[in-house]
């Protein structure tokens, strides 16, 4: 076998970088790593992968919502397209700081105050804050080894009711067990649009569970589903309980359905 | 060509195939290393048989375990021996009795050829598929397919006993799609392998197809299954396991389960 330019591949650079990034891109749920482990030894190629490494672990990182740890071990942050401020830098309003990230090594490698542009109005904050305390609360309960978050998505600057904002809730577990061969996530996505002239919260939920079986093979399972859901404006708190209520219905009726009526197809 | 396998093992099975040809274009010295450990479904040449290929000089030939000719056709063609392709024919009526029996439907096929070692090697072929437009009974699943793969060494009769060594390779896919659960893929491939040295008193073909009937039972009954031979059962092997994962991510509560029986 010779590397030399004969025998070795006829691909263009840009075309080895479209198919590192390809392949980066569909790693499984926490194995982006030993996928880019791999791909590095068939490329024998630095700027190749370099390059497409660059461009494929932010995409996958705020995809799947990966999470990581201040450098401090005060908490931790997540990466999502919601929070994040430019490239490799991403809010955490619980602390009201920014996670500044390597997004190939996938660390947070430092941390700063957010600003007060970064940072939703009080009025905003009383509504994220509540729901957040909330979220957390009902994570706590239901996922052995999960995270939220709680952003602003629009009007974060709004200072009092008459104006329309938009929250998002982030939920994400994730469980990696190379001793038992399963590798599985789950990440939630809701968006909460706070309507003023109707008095209500449109709610849109993204879910996706993904789980891998690697034992003397490849099995793997992606399940996605979304759905709809309203409740009226009322004070921060009540608002965050009804919120996390519809939270918490859909949640367990898509487990239910997953586990029952997909299982019922099967039998 | 060990990481290009590790790769095979992580990228989501739907996309093997797209994996498959960007390999073969990285590393095109190692295209017959790829093209032979690279689990492929089956392919289908005509309505009755699943074929089994040949890549001869970069060509993939077909031969019809029936009519024993190729697609396309060719000559001088690997044919198996008078003696091996009269097994052959035998092993193909009685795997199509056994196909009917535990698959209810489905194509097989059985391939034979002389090997190196004074044996001979079968593989045994099963392709079902179980989508909406297919053959599948219950019909409700938007996509789904199953393919077993049996491939089973033989060596040279000694003192009345022979060594088999059977791999196993089941190959599956199912979607399913609808308003309360959304899109559910599962899809991938396992390998098992199973040796096991027999008397050939009561003759190859039996010695085969028990154990391929004991392979195939241990797939099953990984999850405590009644008997039933619908597609599906094959599939919940699989699913239990990523099922069990889904479980460990967010268990179910105690509210949902007392709720399952009624639903």
């Amino acid at each position: 076998m010779s590397d030399d330019d004969e025998t070795a591949s006829h691909l263009t650079d840009k075309q080895k970088i479209e198919i590192t990034k390809w392949f980066l891109l569909n790693s499984p749920a926490g194995e982006i790593q030993y996928v880019a482990k791999d791909i590095r030894a068939i490329l024998k190629n630095e700027m190749v992968y370099r390059t497409a490494a660059a461009e494929a672990f932010p995409l996958y990182n705020k995809s799947h919502m990966i999470c990581l740890e201040f450098p401090d071990r005060s908490g931790e942050v997540m990466v999502t397209t919601f929070n994040e401020i430019v490239e490799n830098e991403y809010l955490d309003p619980r602390t009201a700081q920014v996670a500044m990230v390597d997004h190939v090594k996938q660390v947070c490698e430092d941390t700063r105050p957010a600003n007060d542009e970064e940072l939703p109005s009080s009025y905003i904050e009383e509504y994220r804050f509540a729901l957040d305390a909330e979220i957390m609360k009902y994570v706590s309960e239901v996922y052995p080894k999960g995270v939220c978050s709680v952003y602003c998505v629009n009007g974060k600057d709004v200072e009092e009711p008459g104006l329309d904002f938009e929250l998002v809730v982030v939920i994400c577990a994730a469980r990696h067990s190379p001793q038992n061969f399963c590798n599985g996530s789950w990440r939630s996505i809701w968006n909460m649009e706070f309507k003023d002239e109707l008095q209500t919260v449109e709610v849109r939920g993204k879910l996706k569970v993904g789980a891998h079986y690697f034992e003397e093979g490849n099995v793997q399972l992606d399940a996605k589903h979304e759905c709809k859901d309203s409740t009226i404006i009322q004070p921060p708190d009540d608002c965050a309980v009804s919120l996390t209520n519809i939270i918490r219905h859909h949640e367990t009726e898509y487990l239910n359905s997953l586990q029952v009526t997909t299982y019922s197809h099967l039998t | 060509m060990e990481a290009a396998m590790g790769l095979m093992r992580r990228i989501p099975p739907k996309h093997s195939e797209a994996a498959l040809s960007a390999l073969l274009s990285l590393l095109p010295d190692h295209s017959s290393d790829l093209l032979s450990q690279v689990d492929q479904p089956l392919q289908l040449v005509g309505l009755e048989t699943t074929e089994w290929l040949h890549l001869i000089d970069g060509q993939l030939l077909f031969r019809s375990p029936w009519s024993n000719k190729y697609h396309p056709a060719l000559e001088d063609g690997p044919y198996p021996s008078p003696e091996l392709r009269k097994l052959e024919i035998e092993a193909n009526d009685v795997f199509a009795i056994y196909r009917d029996q535990y698959y209810e439907g489905g194509i097989s096929s059985v391939y034979m050829w002389e090997d190196e070692n004074e044996g001979f090697v079968a593989c045994f072929l099963i392709k079902k598929d179980g989508s909406k437009t297919a053959h599948g009974r219950r019909g409700y699943l938007q996509e789904g397919a199953w393919d077993a793969i049996h491939v089973i060494e033989v060596g040279p009769e000694e003192e009345g006993t022979a060594r088999y060594c059977l791999t196993s390779t089941v190959m599956l896919s199912l979607t399913t799609k609808d308003e309360s659960s959304g899109t559910f893929n599962l899809s991938g491939s396992i390998r098992r392998q199973m040796n096991m040295d027999l008397s050939v008193a009561e003759g190859h073909l039996c010695n085969m197809g028990r154990m391929i009937e004991e392979m195939e039972g241990k797939l099953r009954n990984s999850l405590d299954q009644q008997e039933s031979t619908e597609i599906c059962t094959h599939f919940q092997v699989y699913f239990g396991k990523t099922k069990e994962m889904v479980c460990t991510l967010r268990p179910p509560s105690e509210l949902v389960q007392t709720r399952l029986p009624d639903s």
